[in-house]
């Protein structure tokens, strides 16, 4: 999570001066959620959905720095290769689909991925997991992914950081029920809820409900509160954020919250924790001086087509054609 | 022995799952039921868990589809009508339609959309889709028009790497038959020529491809030879067999059971005039349905579409230019 703060900042930094186009959106107040979902993963077997502020579960997954620099700056070497941007990118390949912005989308892809394996016989010991946000569990695409994931009964994991605000809509102009983990009743699966300011307790909650749907218990939903300490986008300075949020316990940084964790619980000390800050903002400083010296895409060399078949077809004429049931 | 299109759809859908371990059939209604119009009647229990009955979900069902095809599978998703596919719109169009464009990774899926109208099927139950899906990049669109066809596009739908929107025409289902489901195999994006002629050009898909040979058969009494070009497939477009049947006859007339506004015929009369305007001895004209929802009885129906009237009094029209 501090690593990804680091590259978020610098991110911001590289927007603020223009040298990213677009827009930038940051994960800052949420990498405590992100971070303990991305840990508890394993990459190579489970499947990870990311969403706009996951930076810090895209780090602990093992998605590599660059390919974040890389599609922020538009370098050709990225998974995306100047095609899509920020943080619509993955590694489908890999476990990692790509996100569309079209919210609530990627739940019904990550059951459709476990359904596969299923059907392939190899789902046991496997599960995928997504992230949200308040906003997005008012969309339709959301109810059916999990209604579906839960009549199939898949080993899925959503996790809703209800950062308070979708964009600038405050969750009272988003839901009515008291807790959105309400919800989960509904569905006929798994809820748990946690403060998501506090990394020690998103680290035992969400591997909890990992641990739930390995196990076959199915779906599983956490609600981490939180508030988004950031705006939307970094266009958005979220000036309609009330102030008491800010200074409450909501407000609190969890990053700042997880460094007093570490040290308070003997896991690391403060001389370690910056000597991983030096270290965490060297390798930002590399991922993006290498993104920056790559070349950008090339609408001269673009194949423009957006199909992987290449039409036309050859005409291979059929023998006689015997098969009827 | 004779075949119908919808035994050519199961058939189809039966062959693939005996020969490809990849393929699973999910869509509302399909499994016990066998599917509202009887395509996977009996597959169920031929094939167990390769067919799924899905809840009336159509954006997760797209949704669960496009993650199976990430892993490595090739779903069919029933649609139950054409029309509902309209709620998982943003699946298809922005989930598997951009992926290989994005990512370099093509997804595989076939989304079965009964399509068209029939009588007393009313606004919800009858549209055609066609050329709202063929007017985004990264889609297959096909609109088979025969037996065979139905047979054969469907197995080679399922073999593209690509997602593919399989529209079958409802009014075809049981009422067009064939002796066998054999066929001239042409590969999916080429157009053929169903009836030859040489005075004028009409180019149809689907269900309106046997209006218009019926429209061209009451023509031939009073001596004009009219040719039918059947697309087959919409997306992509084999504008070429077109001209070429152009260059031959010298006038257009396009023909679509779908919405007027823009679609289908509009861009074959488009692309024509802009290839081939040199060939045209009259202005390219178009026939579409009415610009109203589809109606449900079957009197305002039947004049709601093209018909073999409409189609003849539109040739007539072009003929006279």
């Amino acid at each position: 999570m501090l690593r990804a703060r680091i590259l978020e900042n610098k991110l911001s930094s590289l927007y603020k001066a223009g040298k990213i186009v677009g827009g930038v959106y940051l994960g800052r107040g949420q990498e405590a959620v992100s971070a303990a979902l991305g840990s508890a993963l394993i990459p190579g077997t489970d499947f990870f959905a990311p969403l706009i502020r996951d930076q810090a579960g895209r780090t602990a997954f093992g998605e590599p720095m660059l390919d974040c620099t890389r599609t922020y700056l538009g370098s050709v070497q990225g998974p995306m290769r100047g095609r899509d941007g920020n943080i619509h990118r993955g590694r489908p390949k890999s476990g990692m689909p790509v996100m569309i912005s079209h919210l609530g989308s990627q739940v019904s892809v990550v059951a459709g991925m476990l359904f596969a394996k299923r059907l392939q016989g190899t789902l046991d010991g496997r599960v995928g997991a997504t992230c949200i946000g308040d906003g997005a569990s008012s969309t339709g695409a959301f109810h059916e992914g999990l209604n579906i994931a839960a009549v199939e009964k898949l080993p899925l994991v959503v996790i809703i950081a209800n950062n308070q605000f979708a964009y600038s809509t405050p969750n009272h102009r988003q839901f009515a029920c008291a807790d959105l983990v309400e919800k989960a009743r509904g569905y006929g699966i798994g809820g748990m809820t946690v403060d998501g300011t506090d990394l020690l307790a998103c680290a035992s909650v969400i591997t909890e409900a990992i641990h739930r749907a390995r196990a076959g218990q199915g779906p599983q939903m956490v609600v981490a509160r939180l508030l988004r300490l950031s705006g939307h986008g970094e266009h958005d300075d979220g000036f309609y954020v009330p102030g008491d949020l800010r200074q409450g316990h909501y407000g609190r940084d969890c990053v700042e919250v997880a460094m007093l964790q570490l040290v308070e619980n003997g896991i690391a000390t403060v001389d370690e924790i910056f000597e991983w800050q030096e270290q965490f903002a060297e390798e930002v400083q590399r991922a993006v001086a290498q993104a920056q010296q790559e070349e950008p895409p090339d609408p001269y060399h673009e194949d423009w087509t957006a199909l992987s078949t290449r039409f036309p077809l050859p005409h291979h004429p059929p023998a006689t054609q015997s098969f009827f049931p | 022995m004779s075949v119908t299109y919808i035994d050519a759809i199961r058939a189809a859908q039966e062959t693939l799952l005996r020969e490809d371990s990849r393929v699973f059939l999910y869509g509302q209604d399909i499994a016990t039921f066998g599917g509202a119009f009887k395509a996977t009647k009996g597959l169920a229990e031929m094939f167990p868990n390769r067919v799924f009955d899905s809840p009336i979900s159509e954006d997760a069902m797209i949704g669960l589809a496009v993650g199976a095809a990430i892993e490595g599978m090739r779903p069919i998703i029933e649609m139950q009508f054409a029309d509902f596919s309209s709620v998982a719109f943003n699946q298809i169009v922005n989930q598997a339609a951009t992926h290989f464009y994005r990512t370099g990774m093509p997804i595989p899926i076939t989304v079965r959309l009964p399509s068209g109208g029939t009588p007393g099927s009313g606004p919800f139950h009858s549209q055609s889709m066609e050329g709202i899906y063929a007017q985004y990049p990264g889609l297959v669109v096909l609109t088979p028009a025969s037996v065979s066809d139905a047979y054969h596009m469907l197995i080679d739908a399922v073999a593209l790497d690509d997602p593919v929107i399989f529209c079958e025409h409802k009014f075809l289902y049981r009422w067009l038959k064939a002796k066998s489901i054999n066929g001239d195999h042409l590969p999916i994006g080429q157009a053929r020529i169903i009836r030859p002629g040489k005075h004028a050009t009409v180019v149809a898909y689907s269900a309106m491809v046997h209006e218009a040979v019926r429209a061209a058969d009451r023509l031939q009494q009073d001596g004009w030879e009219i040719e039918v070009v059947d697309l087959r497939s919409v997306k992509p477009l084999d504008i070429d067999t077109v001209l070429a049947s152009v260059a031959r006859t010298g006038r257009l007339l396009a023909v679509g059971e779908a919405f007027p506004w823009g679609g289908v015929t509009a861009e074959v009369v488009s692309r024509v005039t802009e290839e081939g305007f040199h060939l045209l001895d009259a202005p390219p004209q178009r026939l579409n349905a009415r610009d109203t929802p589809v109606p449900y009885h079957p009197k305002l129906w039947a004049a709601h579409r093209p018909t073999p009237e409409s189609i003849c009094q539109a040739l007539r029209k072009l003929l006279a230019f």
